[in-house]
């Protein structure tokens, strides 16, 4: 593969899953053919990508296809390391959900398999072309091909509530992104004159005010419907009418993470992590996602439906990679960067383990689970790991993320925040734990006691993914130093900020005085 | 006393503004939809009589050079509503003939009973 | 045919220069030197050669090779224009301000190659619908009349003279009263009649008012006009604002500007299937060009625009016109009607541009004219292949529609994304063009109510595709399935223009430019 420039490189990951959305439908008459097509796309888009990891790594940053449409307006891609490591993720997740896919749709015998590999194809083209978008305008036209492309997934069953979870999904999703990312980007442009990502932020020589900073945020934060913050975030809970591969590789992964990893890098690129923390405009965001996480976990306790329960859980999950972004320091950023890693493998595991439950038991509601674990002993055991890394205990990947973010939030002051850590926490034990409690420790319901319960798993196509990915929660704790490496390279400061450090630097070493203002 | 004088002074202003509001009136008013022709066509008949109006000169004469006359009329006006007349004309033939297939298909060229009975 | 056409045309066309006397009849005829009068008189005589023939397709070919021909002159218009600059052509020989000039600069040439374009896009869909919604004896008449409204518009939109556009108005007028009231539904009657009111009205209005222009300036060239207002403005100034109430109103009229649009919706939803997307992606595009022309090339020319309470008005029924127009599409059951509903919120957005009266605010309005011609243009063609095999464009009988016919769904939905102004259609274009010329002017609020507004239309649209997507296929939708591939053609090349328009703005995008560089360019301040 490396026989490809960088450049090609980042053009066929765009292209590969889109040519597998081109293919799957001439193979609609053989469905091995079909999922053949979707595995090795899916391998090949590995490959591809993983072959760009060095290229990063050496401090490149490719660029590609970019040509202009009108002022203001053009299309480009350039990679750089968030979103690299974002399409590490998805890329990495796609294989292990393929599996899972042919387990799932084959085992629930569902209709009208090709149009969901083609849909979930273009999601993932999308996904990619998003990760490496050069500016805001790329981002949004990704952001809202991703939207399109997952509405016929979520309506997938074709009923009457797959048509009005759809409605929910699209309207929600559509409206924000159109009545508040789209002036975000018109004001961006109006007062920048560009649209660009820039290594610490296009506002930050501008002389922009306060108010606009404000109004900004409020518009980029709302607008991105896809990170989920209260109170856009009942689109999430709507899409869990589609089948379960959709809720656990879109809604757990591609598509939420979507949304808060595009307000990292607005965050990061547009407004630049000083200018928007020493503007002091960020304050409310921090506040308002503390309640939405907090908030989303506590209906999370309430919610009897298994799949329900767990969106509820990623709504919460999002907003502390959104009060990552609002902190903005250093170690906040940089946690929320790792937290899109960590909770993707989480989540997917505990979504996938639901589609597992209602293929072989069609249970879908928590209360009917006693003693699930005794039937289902692998899944419900990688259901266990995956939940302990939810919650952040060692030794798996979850912790390390939370433990960035809390230091971020001491580095920013806001003690506040580190307490609002904590307490989810304990509301993340108090609506995972019980599933597993009740799973293993209770008799399943009409069971006499003492009579031996046959294991009945999910097909193993179901199985091994989950088990995949149960296991990566483990390799991510060790591999956490690493991904941190990875994630040290986003240049968060952008060169004129890292002249001024260098130069304030000098200065320190000349007064012997820590007094000169670099945003530190 | 003086808004009078001007008025009658210029009274053939006064008969085109009432020709073209009396006429605005019958389209809006009536309902039958022969009379909305016929406001209509009395209503574009002020504007002949404006653009008139406007190239006569008092005393002057058809713009034919002749040692006799020094004062011209400004014939550009009345080439101009010549034009118009003959759009006139086409408006009102193709205005009745479609009240006239009007009358064939519903019977009636009463607005009032046509929108009742197709819900427009 | 069509080439023995050209050189008869030409002929004559040499023939009339030379009689004008001014010693020209020396000089060798050169095509490309009568352009702009080429690209009016060969739709004027093809109508009437068409209107002595008795064979419906041997017209439609006539038609066809017409249409196909225009758009060809538009482009060499263009280049022209962009070469040496403002065309003027002395119509018979008599020198302008005294004779008629047709006028070309890169303005209307814009027009022009929209109206074209259109025209000829549209030509295929018309053999097999006009073969339904008209009988034979008749069709040869149709395409004859088709081929005056084409002369009309092109004919309004070419000429300098401001009395030639009223009578090129009432050409292209009358003809599309005769195409609407040969609609098969008897409704068409009273759409057809309720219009002739409406545009006579409107095109009586306006000759008022170029009366008073006349009145005052003492010329009816345009390019005329605007060098003598100024001074005639300062000189008596009611005249001259009576003269703008009596065109912007006569003109809304035409184009639809809310509250006057109300002959729209019934008009394009009863008119033959081929009158239907010509109209709606033609007609009201020339009336804004008039706008355009009247408002920005001889008002604001010579006034400040500010001094004239015309701007707010224009924002105030655009922006009433966005939100009121597409809230009546929601509850509109018939699809045809829906559309039209849209079409009158999108003249709304058209007019905020003009209102704007900023670079990227006209350029918005301009790209668009060209944007939601192809949109509408889609969607409508889309409808009318539903038409055309079900029978009806009733959302409520279309359940299902979208399984028995995929690829006509395929194109509504892609209309629809474009009406929406998802990125990556022509309707995102028009929309970032708006918005940043609100936000340039300072109206933030403005920028936020196009996008507000835009939302509307997902339900709209949102709510046939459920239809067609999750409901049973119902009994009529069974009748379903693609149209003919004339028809098919014309839908996938308005279709694939949305998209492409959406994407390589490079030259529509440069182009609109320019014309909002040169319109708003002369602007007094």
């Amino acid at each position: 593969m490396s026989m490809f420039s960088p450049e090609t490189l980042l053009v066929l990951s765009l292209a590969i899953p889109f040519a597998a959305a081109l293919l799957i439908p001439v193979f609609h008459a053989s469905p091995n053919m079909r999922e053949a097509v979707t595995l090795t796309s899916a391998v090949l888009l590995l490959i591809t990508v993983i072959n760009l990891v060095p290229v990063v790594l050496a401090g490149g940053s490719p660029e590609a296809l970019t040509f202009k449409i009108v002022d203001g307006v053009s299309l480009g891609l350039k990679l750089e390391p968030l979103g690299m490591l974002f399409m590490l993720v998805a890329a990495t997740l796609w294989i292990i959900n393929s599996i899972y896919s042919i387990g799932y749709m084959r085992g629930h015998d569902e209709p009208r398999q090709t149009s969901f590999y083609v849909c979930f194809a273009i999601a993932i083209s999308s996904t990619m072309g998003l990760a490496m978008s050069k500016n805001l305008f790329t981002l949004f036209l990704f952001y809202e091909i991703l939207t399109l492309s997952t509405y016929p997934l979520v309506t997938h069953k074709g009923n009457n509530e797959a048509r009005n979870g759809g409605r929910v999904y699209l309207l929600i999703l559509l409206s924000t992104s159109m009545l508040f990312l789209l002036p975000a980007i018109f004001i961006t442009y109006g007062v920048t004159g560009t649209t660009e990502f820039t290594a610490g932020g296009i506002l930050a020589g501008s002389n922009v005010t306060n108010g606009v900073i404000a109004l900004l945020l409020a518009l980029f934060a709302f607008g991105i419907g896809k990170a989920g913050l209260m109170p856009f975030h009942f689109w999430l809970p709507s899409a869990m009418v589609a089948p379960t591969p959709v809720s656990a590789l879109l809604h757990a992964v591609a598509v939420v993470k979507a949304g808060v990893f595009t307000i990292l890098k607005v965050v990061i690129y547009i407004f630049g992590i000083d200018t928007l923390r020493m503007s002091g405009q960020a304050d409310w965001l921090i506040y308002f996602a503390s309640f939405s996480l907090l908030a989303a976990s506590v209906v999370a306790l309430s919610q009897d439906n298994l799949k329900a329960r767990l969106a509820y859980s990623t709504v919460s999950q999002l907003a502390y990679i959104v009060l990552g972004a609002a902190l903005a320091t250093t170690a906040a950023v940089q946690g929320g960067s790792m937290h899109i890693v960590m909770h993707a493998v989480g989540k997917i595991t505990l979504f996938m383990c639901a589609g597992a439950i209602y293929v072989a038991h069609h249970k879908t509601e928590i209360s009917d689970l006693d003693g699930i674990g005794r039937k289902m002993p692998f899944t419900m055991f990688a259901f266990f790991i995956a939940s302990l890394s939810i919650i952040g205990l060692p030794p798996f990947g979850g912790v390390w993320s939370k433990w960035f973010l809390a230091v971020g939030a001491l580095d920013a002051g806001h003690q506040f925040a580190v307490a609002v850590f904590m307490i989810s926490s304990l509301l993340n034990v108090a609506y995972l734990m019980p599933i597993v409690m009740r799973a293993f420790f209770r008799p399943p319901k009409g069971a006499k006691p003492g009579e031996p319960i046959a294991i009945a798993e999910a097909p193993l196509f179901c199985v091994i993914p989950i088990c995949m990915t149960a296991f990566g929660c483990l390799v991510l704790f060790f591999a956490a130093d690493s991904i941190m490496d990875f994630i040290k390279l986003i240049d968060l400061k952008g060169p004129a900020a890292s002249a001024a450090i260098s130069q304030s630097a000098d200065t320190i070493a000349q007064l012997t005085s820590g007094g000169v203002s670099n945003g530190r | 006393m003086q808004a009078l004088d001007a008025i009658v002074q210029n009274y053939n202003y006064a008969i085109t503004v009432f020709l073209m509001v009396s006429g605005l009136y019958i389209v809006i008013a009536s309902g039958n939809m022969i009379k909305k022709i016929v406001g209509l066509s009395l209503f574009q008949t002020s504007v002949y009589l404006l653009y008139i109006s406007a190239g006569k000169i008092l005393g002057g004469t058809a713009p034919i050079i002749d040692r006799n006359y020094t004062i011209y009329s400004n014939p550009l006006p009345h080439v101009l509503i010549l034009t118009a007349i003959v759009v006139g004309i086409a408006t009102v033939a193709l205005g009745l003939a479609i009240v006239a297939r009007i009358h064939e298909e519903y019977g009636t060229i009463e607005e009032d009973e046509i929108f009742k009975e197709t819900g427009l | 045919m069509s080439v023995g056409l050209l050189t008869s045309v030409a002929l004559a066309a040499g023939a009339a220069q030379a009689a004008g006397g001014h010693a020209v009849a020396a000089k060798p005829f050169i095509l490309t030197e009568h352009l702009p009068i080429l690209i009016v008189v060969i739709p004027l005589l093809a109508a009437a050669l068409t209107a002595m023939l008795r064979n419906g397709r041997v017209a439609w070919a006539i038609s066809l090779a017409v249409s196909w021909i225009l758009p060809i002159l538009a482009v060499m218009l263009i280049l022209q224009v962009e070469e040496k600059g403002i065309i003027s052509y002395a119509l018979g020989g008599w020198a302008p301000p005294v004779g008629i000039e047709y006028r070309v600069d890169i303005v209307n040439a814009f027009v022009l190659l929209i109206v074209s374009v259109v025209g000829a896009i549209a030509m295929p869909y018309a053999l097999r619908t006009v073969e339904l919604d008209i009988d034979e004896p008749q069709r040869a008449w149709f395409y004859a009349i088709y081929l005056l409204a084409l002369t009309g518009l092109l004919g309004m939109t070419i000429t300098g003279d401001a009395f030639n556009i009223f009578v090129f108005m009432e050409v292209s007028s009358l003809a599309m009263y005769v195409m609407i009231a040969m609609g098969r539904d008897r409704r068409a009657l009273i759409a057809a009649y309720q219009y002739l009111i409406m545009g006579t009205i409107g095109a009586t209005f306006y000759v008022i008012g170029v009366g008073f222009l006349y009145v005052v300036t003492g010329s009816l060239n345009m390019a005329d006009i605007a060098l003598r207002i100024g001074p005639a403005f300062a000189e008596s100034s009611p005249p001259v604002m009576a003269a703008l109430a009596f065109i912007v109103v006569g003109i809304s009229l035409k184009l639809a500007l809310f509250p006057l649009h109300v002959w729209l919706p019934n008009a394009y939803a009863f008119a033959p299937k081929f009158a239907t997307v010509f109209l709606a992606a033609t007609a009201t595009k020339v009336a804004v060009y008039i706008l355009l022309r009247f408002y920005f090339s001889i008002f604001g020319s010579a006034i400040s625009l500010t001094d004239l309470p015309i701007t707010e008005m224009l924002l105030i029924l655009s922006i009433a016109a966005m939100f009121i127009a597409s809230v009546m599409a929601i509850y509109e059951d018939n699809i045809e009607r829906m559309l039209a509903f849209s079409s009158v919120a999108q003249i709304g957005y058209i007019t905020l541009g003009i209102a704007l009266a900023n670079k990227s605010g006209v350029a918005g309005s301009v790209v668009h004219l060209m944007n939601h011609a192809a949109m509408k243009a889609a969607l409508f063609a889309a409808i009318g292949a539903i038409l055309y095999r079900v029978g009806t464009a009733r959302m409520s009988e279309l359940g299902g529609i979208g399984r028995t016919m995929p690829l006509t769904m395929a194109a509504f939905v892609i209309g629809g994304l474009s009406i929406i102004g998802v990125p990556g259609t022509a309707g995102f274009i028009s929309k970032w063009y708006l918005g940043v010329g609100a936000i340039e002017h300072g109206w933030w609020v403005v920028a936020f109510l196009i996008v507000a507004s835009s939302l509307i239309s997902i339900i709209y649209i949102g709510r046939f595709v459920e239809v067609a997507y999750f409901q049973p296929v119902s009994e009529a939708s069974e009748k379903g399935s693609d149209p003919p591939f004339s028809m098919m053609l014309s839908i996938v090349v308005f279709t694939a223009l949305t998209i492409y328009l959406g994407l390589d703005t490079a030259w529509s995008g440069q182009l609109a430019e320019k014309v909002a560089a040169v319109l708003v360019g002369g602007l007094a301040q």
